[in-house]
């Protein structure tokens, strides 16, 4: 076991080496901060020697490096655009992403699951019909669209919800919640709704796929011909059944939410570590980009030794799959 | 049952108006991004000069021409018997937020820190060779030889407490090399009519005004700063309510905007000109099928260009009607500007075409067109239209269209045939386009001057501008230069580009010319 995780840990550091090399290589193709450091009244030389200052001119390998020794350090420098600490920056900003992620991966959960098992069971039934048809859309139509949509109706028209934002923000001291007020709470319904929206089809997909094979298995057939109640059938057996891959394909997913929320924050002004990245795209803010990249390559790494280490435990087939070989 | 329920709500509104009029208004202002830092030397940028003009304080400023006007100094002249040195006198009785009096040490002090090493704004004042204090109201700026024209450049350069700036080691601007902040990003102490209360950068701020300003108060004394970077929600922000002011409207929501209840739009020109450029050395170009000589050096090929290019439909499809056509790369705020040097050639093809035929290129020839798509008004239709227009004449272009954080290295780097551009003139005066567009490329001189042009007269006549007192002569020597550069047609200029605010349609707020409006001068009905 020991053994097992030292092993995936080893790997982890080795994918976070390569993200970091692969992300530095391409920083020198997004463009020249120092383009976007100067005003239009600063002279070569001026922007000659802010380049020199910040150690673009050393080779590239020599800057990885750097790069790596001071984020080891837990250092990822000054941002180029806000001029503040870039660990502060992406801190102050993740209690919002989290919280999108988190609230839209649990509205997909809840729907995605009821749906599935509705359409599963009532394959029939015209309202099953619908919510495939419905569903076909969620996949189809991309974010930006459906978010714009959302504001539109529920924003400008209707005015029932704010367009953009996070409404008041309770500070905690080691984090910073919108759920605790009524703004902040009617802020993060439609950003939520946006990004739960591809989840949502993808699991409500997924458990009906996963239902109707397992309503086809003999031990459903055992069950009902035992006289057990449909409710005992469904749920208790069926559907428990088809769980197993729905909460890896969640978890996965999970980790998605957080590094592509980047449409849905900026759809919605929504101030959380996606938009940050945005921002910094536009005007080649190199520390900010680097350590954004390198956090959401940690928020994989780690999801995915979790999933490893939970197979693990759950599945005794791996276990003793390794020691004796050739099944 | 709606009707009767926005009929109330509106009658709600309308009452709270009525007796908000001549007091309290806290006023919600968006636009596309954040100002980048409080430090108020740091960055040279108008979105962040826009912000921190409501803290900080100038000595002059700009009204909604474009004059100077007095705003921390109250009178300014050049000495008598001394031409190199500039005289401010300075407004008596200001305080800074933290109470501290407004001395001319504090003007020292803060010039200094603008010409410091890491500030961003030493190029403006690089004629600056000492500041000194006459006595407590009355500043002399010793220039390193005649500048006539040396208060246009102070119309950014904020005056900070110098007390204060030393309690917190603020001597020196932001050094990015160093990793360290700068108490200055985050903590203000102006003399402005608002005090920053709140600040999250990137999602909101807050300012209340300050209750001890010189000025005469203002009806807004709140005002909450959200940036709003999509297009779509900043206008839905506006329309929904959230917001009451939106500075950066997209020009295709203008009509749409305009047409909506409760809520209108205020145009008018920017200080800054859309043009393209070209390379005029004798060196042929990376990206044409040409490969013995450069088409872009014979000036038939120019000015068949300027003949083909109809700007009427560029104003008219691409802009909606939100710009002004001009054929001369200056903005009509600008000390040198003419009805002449502005009026463009009637659109003629044939004519164009014989031009092309003339110079050996009735075949026509390939060049790359590098364009900004996110910089400029539309920058990318503009030059999507041009390509048209061009390909007519015979000139096949092809268009490369970047984000301006790759477009610009490509511009400073000289590694473009033809590109498109967008120039402001801070300082209202033609010498700040010949300084850098026009005069030959050097250390000092001519730092996006892409095209090359080089000619030797003219830099003389440029540099001479730097030092003339005599203003009337000057005025000449502007107008002789820019007769060579219309001749030479060293830009194939557009348009200006048009600003467009959107605003509940209860308050007023025009258009400043280089876009950076003032809530103070907001008003209710």
């Amino acid at each position: 076991m020991l053994a097992f995780i030292l092993k995936r840990l080893a790997q982890s550091v080795l994918v976070m080496l390569v993200v970091a090399l692969i992300s530095f290589t391409m920083f020198r193709y997004v463009g020249d901060p120092v383009a976007s450091l100067v005003s239009q009244e600063a002279s070569i030389a001026d922007q000659e020697q802010l380049r020199e200052r910040l150690g673009l001119n050393d080779p590239i390998v020599e800057q990885f490096f750097r790069f790596v020794g001071n984020a080891l350090q837990g250092q990822f420098g000054i941002s180029y655009r806000l001029q503040q600490p870039v660990s502060e920056l992406i801190l102050s900003r993740l209690p919002a992403t989290i919280e999108l992620a988190f609230a839209s991966a649990t509205i997909a959960l809840t729907l995605g699951i009821i749906l599935g098992v509705f359409t599963a069971l009532k394959p029939q039934s015209p309202v099953s019909g619908g919510v495939m048809a419905f569903s076909l859309v969620g996949v189809s139509l991309p974010t930006f669209l459906i978010g714009i949509a959302l504001i539109y109706i529920f924003a400008v028209e209707l005015q029932w919800l704010p367009s953009f934002g996070r409404g008041d923000v309770v500070d905690l001291g080691w984090w910073n919640t919108g759920l605790l007020s009524e703004s902040g709470l009617r802020s993060i319904i439609l950003p939520a709704i946006t990004l739960s929206l591809f989840q949502m089809t993808l699991i409500m997909r997924l458990v009906r796929a996963e239902m109707l094979e397992v309503l086809r298995a003999d031990y459903i057939k055992f069950a009902r011909a035992r006289g057990l109640t449909d409710r005992a059938v469904n749920f208790g057996h069926a559907l428990k059944n088809t769980l197993v891959p729905v909460i890896t394909i969640t978890g996965l997913q999970l980790g998605s939410v957080i590094a592509f929320a980047i449409i849905t924050e900026t759809v919605f002004q929504w101030p959380g570590v996606g938009s940050l990245f945005i921002n910094s795209v536009a005007v080649v803010d190199v520390p900010v980009m680097a350590a954004y990249l390198m956090f959401i390559a940690l928020v994989f790494v780690v999801i995915n030794l979790i999933v490893d280490i939970l197979y693990y435990l759950v599945d005794p087939r791996l276990r003793v799959g390794g020691a004796r070989g050739g099944h | 049952m709606r009707k009767t329920f926005t009929a109330i709500a509106a009658t709600l509104l309308a009452s709270s108006v009525l007796v908000s009029a001549a007091q309290a208004e806290t006023l919600r202002w968006a636009r596309t991004s954040d100002a980048l830092t409080l430090d108020p030397h740091s960055q040279n940028q108008g979105v962040t000069h826009t912000f921190n003009h409501h803290i900080y304080e100038t000595l002059l400023d700009r009204d909604l021409e474009g004059n100077l006007r007095e705003r921390l100094a109250t009178d300014w002249y050049v000495k008598e018997g001394d031409d190199t040195v500039w005289v401010f006198e300075l407004r008596e009785g200001v305080t800074f937020h933290g109470g501290e009096e407004f001395t001319a040490e504090d003007v020292v002090f803060s010039i200094e820190r603008a010409k410091s090493e890491n500030s961003n704004m030493r190029q403006l004042h690089a004629d600056v060779e000492s500041v000194t204090a006459v006595d407590d109201y009355t500043v002399e700026f010793q220039m390193a030889g005649p500048s006539p024209l040396y208060p246009n450049n102070v119309t950014n350069t904020f005056i900070m407490d110098m007390g204060w700036s030393e309690e917190n080691d603020l001597q020196s601007v932001q050094d990015f090399g160093a990793g360290e902040e700068n108490f200055a990003v985050r903590n203000t102490n102006g003399t402005g009519p608002y005090v920053l209360t709140e600040r999250d950068p990137d999602v909101r701020s807050v300012l209340t005004a300050y209750q001890d300003w010189w000025g005469e108060a203002s009806d807004v004394t709140e005002i909450v700063y959200t940036p709003i970077a999509d297009n779509a929600t900043r206008v839905a922000a506006l329309l929904s309510g959230e917001v009451d002011l939106v500075q950066d409207v997209p020009v295709q929501d203008i009509d749409r905007l305009s047409g909506t209840d409760g809520v209108k739009v205020e145009t008018g020109p920017e200080n800054r000109t859309i043009y393209f450029g070209y390379r005029m050395d004798d060196e042929p170009l990376t990206s044409s099928d040409v490969t013995d000589e450069n088409p872009f050096a014979n000036p038939l090929v120019r000015e068949a260009m300027e003949l083909a290019i109809d700007r009427e439909a560029i104003r008219q499809v691409v802009m909606r009607g939100q710009s002004i056509p001009t054929c001369v790369n200056m903005p009509p705020f600008v000390n040198g500007w003419t009805e002449e040097l502005d009026a463009c050639p009637a659109v003629d093809l044939d004519a164009a075409r014989a031009l092309m035929e003339e110079a050996g290129y009735g075949d026509g020839f390939t060049v790359t067109l590098d364009t900004p798509n996110d910089r400029y008004v539309n920058d990318e239709a503009i030059s999507q239209a041009v390509v048209g227009m061009l390909g007519q004449i015979g000139i096949d272009v092809t268009l490369a269209s970047r984000p301006v954080a790759q477009h610009s290295p490509l511009i400073l780097n000289n590694q473009t045939d033809f590109y498109l551009l967008g120039w402001g003139v801070p300082t209202f005066d033609s010498a700040y386009i010949f300084n850098d567009l026009v005069h030959t490329k050097t250390d000092d001189y001519g730092t996006y001057n892409i095209g090359l042009y080089s000619n030797p007269e003219v830099d003389e006549m440029i540099q001479s501008l730097g030092t003339m007192t005599d203003l009337e002569a000057r005025d000449q020597v502007i107008a002789d230069i820019w007769e060579q550069v219309q001749e030479d047609r060293v830009f194939l200029t557009v348009h200006v580009q048009e600003l467009a605010y959107a605003m509940r349609d209860d308050m007023t707020l025009a258009v400043h010319p280089e876009n950076q409006p003032s809530m103070v001068d907001v008003t209710y009905e």
